[in-house]
This record gives C-alpha cells, sequence and structure tokens, in this order.
C-alpha cells in the first residue's frame, strides 16, 4: 500500500485541526479579553458609586478625627426622601435640591445634638455614638419606610450605551461625573475657600484654630451639613442603580474599605480607593463566583485587613505619629 | 460604727465582697437564683438562660473592650465560632456536651490569637475596621462552608446529657449555665484585680507608657484576645445547647453591635456592669413588647404598631444616651446611688 495514501490525508486532517485549534483560540482569547474589559468598565461604574459614598466619610474625618458609621443611613435617608418627593409629584431636580437642602439641615442636628456632647471624649465612645446612631436610625427607617423593595423613578435613560462591545448604563455614566465634579468642587473649596481653609485649620488642630479665630462649633456643624448633603447625593444615585430599601446603607460598609485604601484624610485618595474596591469587586465576581458563591462581597473586606496589616493609613494618608 | 469605707491595705480594697453586708445580699441571691426552677415558671428560665450567655460573651467583650481598651466590633464572630465548633462536634462525632463546650471555647481563643498578632500594631478606629471585617469573614465561612456547617440550612444540635442522665429539658440546663457564668465571672473578676488585669488597664490607659514600667504588649494584648474569645466561644456553645438550633443569621455584625451596648450601657471596664448590661439588654426587648401590647389595649390607635425593629432602635438609642449622659453605665449609677446611702447623712 501506498504510504502517501494514508499519510496525506492524515496530514491534512491534522493541518485541518491545528487551523481550528488556532481559530478557536483566537476567539476565545477576544471573548475573554472583551468579558475582562466589560468587568473592568462594570467595576469603575460601581467604583464610582462607592467612592461617592467614601467621599462624605473622608470630609467628616478630614474636618473632625470622626469615622461616621452613620453615614450609610444618611444616604438611605436621603434616598428615601428623594423618592417620597418624586412619587408626591415633583421634578427630579428640584427632589433633589430639596433633599439636599433637608440633608444639611439632618446634618446639623445630627452634629447638635449627637457629636457635639462628645467633643473632648476618647475616640472609642465617639466611634460608638456614630455606631448606636447608624443602628438607630436604620431601624427606624425601617419602621417608617417599611422593608419592601421600590422602584426609584429614574429620569435617566434606561437604555444602555454600547462601546465597542462594552454595554454601560447612563447611571453609572451621571455617578462618575458627579464624582469628578465634587471632586474639583472639594479641592477648589478646600484649596481656596475661606471656610475650606478653617476647615483644614480646624482639622490640624483645634486648640490652634480656636486661637486664630475660628468658630469650632461651626466648623464641625458645617462639615456634617455638607457630608450629610454629598451622601444624600449619592444615595439617590446608588437607589437609582440598585433598587431601593433599607439594605442601601450597606454600601457604606463597602466604602470603609475604599477610605482605609485611599487613606482616611485623602479626598483623591477615596476616589481611588472606590474604584480600585469596584474594580477588583467585579473582576473576584466575575471570575471566582462560579466556585465560590458570593465571594464578591468578601474581597472588600479582605482588602480591608491587608491594608491595615501593611499600610494602616492608606494610599495617601498621613502616618499617625504619636507623641508621648 | 464605721461611717464611711475605710481601707487600709491594698488586700482590703480589691477585695470582692467589701462588707459583710454585700456577702448577706449575695447569698439571698445565690438561694433564689439556684431555687428558680423549683418555682418560676418555663419562660423565666428561658430567660436567665439566655441572659447567662450575654452575661459570659459580655464579659469577654469587656476584657477585650472595657478593660485592655481594644475596640472589637467582631465578638459575634468568636461566639459564632464557638457555636459552631460545639454543635459540629456534638452532632457529627457525638461528643458529650462538657467537652465540646470547652472545645469550642478553646477553637475560639485559637481564633483569638490568630487575629490579635496581626492587630498588635492597630490601635482605636483601625482596629474597629479590621475586626469588624474579620466578623464579615467568619459570617461569610459559616454561611458558605455547606459542607461543614450546613449553610443557612442550619445545624441542629443533639440534647446534652450527662453520663446518661438527660440535661436536655431547659430547667436541668440552667444548673449548667449557672455553673458555668459563676465559673467565669469568677475568673475574670480574679484577671481583672491581678497583676494581668492591671496590665490590661495600663495598656487601655496609655500603651506607650504601660511598655515603659514594663508590661510586655504582643503578650498582654494577645493574651486579651485570646481571654475575650475564649469566653465568646464558652457562650457559643451554650448557645448552641440553649436553642438546639443554630443559623448564620444569628451571627451578624448586629449581635457584635449588641454586645458592645451590653457594655457600654452596663459599663465598661466593670465585670458587674457587664452582668447588669446583658441581663437588662437581653431582658429589654420583652419589655418593649409588654409595654407596647399594654398600650396597643388602652390605645386602639396604637394597636399593632410593635415592630421587632423597636428593639434595634432602642439598642442604638440607649448606646448614644449612655455613651452621652452617662459614660460609667449602669453600674456607675449603682454604684454612686450605693456609695450616697452608705454615706448618708453625708454627701461623701
Amino acid at each position: 500500500m501506498d504510504e502517501r495514501l494514508v499519510i496525506r490525508p492524515l496530514m491534512q486532517r491534522l493541518s485541518l485541526r491545528q487551523g481550528l485549534i488556532q481559530v478557536w483560540s483566537n476567539s476565545i482569547l477576544n471573548e475573554s479579553l472583551t468579558y475582562f474589559l466589560q468587568l473592568v468598565i462594570s467595576g469603575i461604574a460601581v467604583g464610582s458609586l462607592y467612592a461617592l459614598a467614601a467621599l462624605g466619610f473622608v470630609l467628616i474625618y478630614k474636618a473632625t478625627d470622626i469615622m461616621n458609621f452613620a453615614h450609610g443611613e444618611a444616604m438611605m435617608i436621603g434616598a428615601f426622601l428623594c423618592y417620597a418627593l418624586i412619587v408626591a409629584g415633583m421634578p427630579f431636580y428640584l427632589a433633589i435640591l430639596l433633599t439636599t437642602a433637608a440633608a444639611i439641615v439632618f446634618g446639623f442636628l445630627t452634629e447638635r445634638l449627637v457629636l457635639r456632647p462628645m467633643i473632648g471624649e476618647p475616640q472609642f465612645a465617639v466611634v460608638m455614638v456614630t455606631i448606636g446612631l447608624s443602628i438607630f436610625l436604620r431601624s427606624l427607617s425601617g419602621i417608617v419606610f417599611g422593608h419592601d423593595n421600590k422602584v426609584f423613578p429614574s429620569p435617566f435613560s434606561q437604555t444602555s450605551i454600547n462601546f465597542a462591545g462594552l454595554v454601560l448604563s447612563p447611571t453609572h455614566l451621571w455617578a462618575m461625573a458627579i464624582s469628578a465634579l465634587l471632586v474639583i468642587g472639594f479641592f477648589i473649596f478646600f484649596q481656596y475657600s475661606r471656610q475650606g481653609l478653617a476647615m483644614r485649620g480646624v482639622a490640624n488642630d483645634q486648640d490652634t484654630a480656636m486661637l486664630m479665630g475660628i468658630s469650632v462649633k461651626r466648623v464641625f456643624a458645617l462639615t456634617w451639613g455638607i457630608a450629610f448633603a454629598v451622601a444624600a447625593v449619592a444615595g439617590i444615585f446608588l437607589a437609582n442603580v440598585m433598587v431601593l430599601n433599607i439594605g442601601i446603607c450597606l454600601v457604606a460598609i463597602k466604602a470603609f474599605p475604599a477610605v482605609i485604601l485611599g487613606g482616611l484624610e485623602s479626598i483623591p485618595g477615596a476616589i481611588i480607593g472606590g474604584l480600585v474596591i469596584g474594580v477588583l469587586e467585579t473582576l473576584v465576581g466575575g471570575y471566582l463566583d462560579q466556585t465560590l458563591p458570593g465571594v464578591k462581597d468578601l474581597t472588600a473586606f479582605v482588602v480591608l485587613f491587608f491594608v491595615l496589616m501593611v499600610r494602616p493609613y492608606g494610599l495617601f494618608g498621613k502616618p499617625e505619629i504619636e507623641r508621648v | 460604727m464605721r461611717s464611711k469605707t475605710f481601707r487600709e491595705t491594698y488586700r482590703e480594697d480589691i477585695r470582692i465582697f467589701q462588707t459583710i453586708w454585700v456577702r448577706f445580699w449575695f447569698v439571698i441571691f445565690a438561694v433564689l437564683l439556684l431555687s428558680l426552677p423549683l418555682w418560676a415558671d418555663p419562660y423565666i428560665i428561658y430567660m436567665v438562660n439566655i441572659s447567662g450567655i450575654a452575661v459570659i460573651a459580655a464579659i469577654g467583650l469587656n476584657i477585650l473592650t472595657g478593660l485592655t481598651g481594644q475596640i472589637s466590633l467582631g465578638h459575634a464572630a468568636f461566639v459564632a465560632l464557638g457555636a459552631y465548633t460545639s454543635a459540629i462536634l456534638a452532632s457529627r462525632y457525638e461528643f458529650p456536651f462538657w467537652l465540646a463546650i470547652p472545645i469550642g471555647g478553646i477553637s475560639a481563643a485559637f481564633f483569638g490569637i490568630l487575629l490579635g498578632f496581626p492587630c498588635l500594631r492597630l490601635k482605636g478606629l483601625y482596629l474597629a475596621m479590621a475586626t469588624m471585617s474579620f466578623g464579615v469573614v467568619v459570617e461569610y465561612g459559616v454561611t458558605h462552608w455547606e459542607s461543614v456547617t450546613m449553610g443557612v440550612r442550619g445545624i441542629s444540635v443533639p440534647s446534652p446529657s450527662l453520663f446518661g442522665y438527660s440535661l436536655g429539658d431547659p430547667n436541668r440546663f440552667f444548673y449548667v449555665t449557672i455553673l458555668l457564668v459563676s465559673l467565669l465571672t469568677l475568673t475574670a473578676k480574679n484577671i481583672s484585680r491581678s497583676r494581668i488585669g492591671r496590665s490590661f488597664i495600663a495598656i487601655r490607659d496609655r500603651d506607650v507608657a504601660a511598655e515603659v514600667i514594663g508590661v510586655n504588649l504582643t503578650r498582654y494584648k494577645v493574651m486579651a484576645f485570646a481571654i475575650s474569645s475564649f469566653y465568646g466561644g464558652i457562650a457559643g456553645g451554650l448557645y448552641s445547647y440553649v436553642t438546639t438550633y443554630l443559623h448564620p443569621e444569628n451571627f451578624t455584625l448586629l449581635l457584635s453591635i449588641e454586645y458592645i451596648a451590653m457594655i457600654i450601657v452596663g459599663g465598661l471596664g466593670s465585670i458587674l456592669g457587664s452582668i447588669i448590661g446583658a441581663v437588662f439588654l437581653t431582658v429589654m426587648p420583652d419589655i418593649i413588647k409588654g409595654v407596647a401590647d399594654f398600650l396597643g389595649r388602652q390605645l386602639p390607635f396604637m394597636q399593632g404598631l410593635y415592630d421587632e425593629e423597636w428593639n434595634v432602635a432602642a439598642f442604638g438609642l440607649l448606646i448614644m444616651i449612655f455613651l452621652i449622659a452617662e459614660p460609667s453605665g449602669l453600674s456607675g449609677i449603682w454604684t454612686r446611688i450605693k456609695t450616697s446611702f452608705r454615706n448618708w447623712p453625708f454627701t461623701y
């Protein structure tokens, strides 16, 4: 039997198969790259919401040295208030403005009633007061607003934007734009305005600030007002992306790792921390959720733990120096 | 006649029973407590069991947070570790309860040491964050490691027995709880008034200064973590036997916050405070429910207004009120009343 008769078809078949493998792996590579990019994009989208939440934490910590555990509740109450106003027939933009104004008043009240009596108390006590405030507000909201899911009447278009195979919703784009705007706004505020300078002074040293004629009490009240306003805006965006229910305040717990990663005093740090946490979380969710269900929600805390071990003051924070 | 407390030696100052009257009232209290199963109804027995568990966990947290000054937002994790260890040993390997509970405590203490070492360099806020993330990780593990913990289906615990004598009846298991509570309370009291406790307090007040006067920070901080988590683990083990069913939802961040509320309301750094706070906050939801029911009967518009959420709201409100108005807690109020009576008619 002629050898060629046997071998040639075999060779042909082999090369054919190799070609197939080539094509197949190319498409896999392409697909996996698209998948990866899509995950990163959605991660940035989620992260921009974390960043918005983290911004409020940093504001309060920067000026008053308090970690506000009740921040998530401020976001949730803002979202619910805005929802109630819209349902009552108010146009979206007016509702946002009114909610922000109400949040500022709410921030003033919180500072006056809960935090001002704690000035001069050990940090442990102050942290615990905000934790107490947090579960108090959360359960009170549960009683007032109920536990069912509500769909937020979104003003943004629901059709997602398709860019070269990557999908993104307009709400996320808006959230990114708003956080960028807020960061620039705060940068200008802290750098150039009188009140911003006063806040930085108070953050640096309360006694010296007082000696320079800055009213520390007013600065504190202002800080809480602004932070709660930012929280309300963040809450409204969250309600647009997720369903509106009491669980929204749990997003703030995700913002802790973002704040710690970025550094507690750093506003750009909060944004970068939020984005990093968002991207990491989505990547872990996209690749590991099949094998370890629910591991996505754990990512932020594992990151938090390792950041605390390696660099507790975060990427852009100041290392704490203790004088004895 | 002595007109006020007057102590001549240090030993006298740290005595557990300061006066003969304290001893007298204590004996009466003990007799009443031990005879409870003879005359009280099952509901009270159940409440005493649950309060006892809360007391153990709260004392543990108070050693770490109140005495040593290390904030922990992850105490529920240790309770969960102890509870699941005991439950799995008892249900799958048929360990008797008197082995399962201590092993649960030891396994929790092991994890406490494991957490304590990396947490040595953290304090205040950062420590709170680290312990909180530990709590979240444990909660995740308990929920998702289904081959071991049964996940959200929950795990049921066989009823305990001692040498063939069944202790499944709450009236009988009551004595196990009381025994453990008294043993662990006595241990904690002795820890707090010995060299170890004084080192803890020195670390709380100023860790650098404590190190300068010769307190080994590594050793005592890790020790505080270990003791605290051991107490949490024992409480967890008891919990699994009293409720006979474990579910991951019982061990969330909210439980950690409840323990913190207990020690704040009771009094930070005080053993008596942990007991008062734990009992008070365990009984409080039922008091609120009772008051709401009563009001519902009297005023028609109040009917059906009661919600589980009221309890959590009350926890939050109590934490705030006590921290703002009475940082020394219920035990501080108690001491003040006692001294003012003892010194009467003088103010102090």
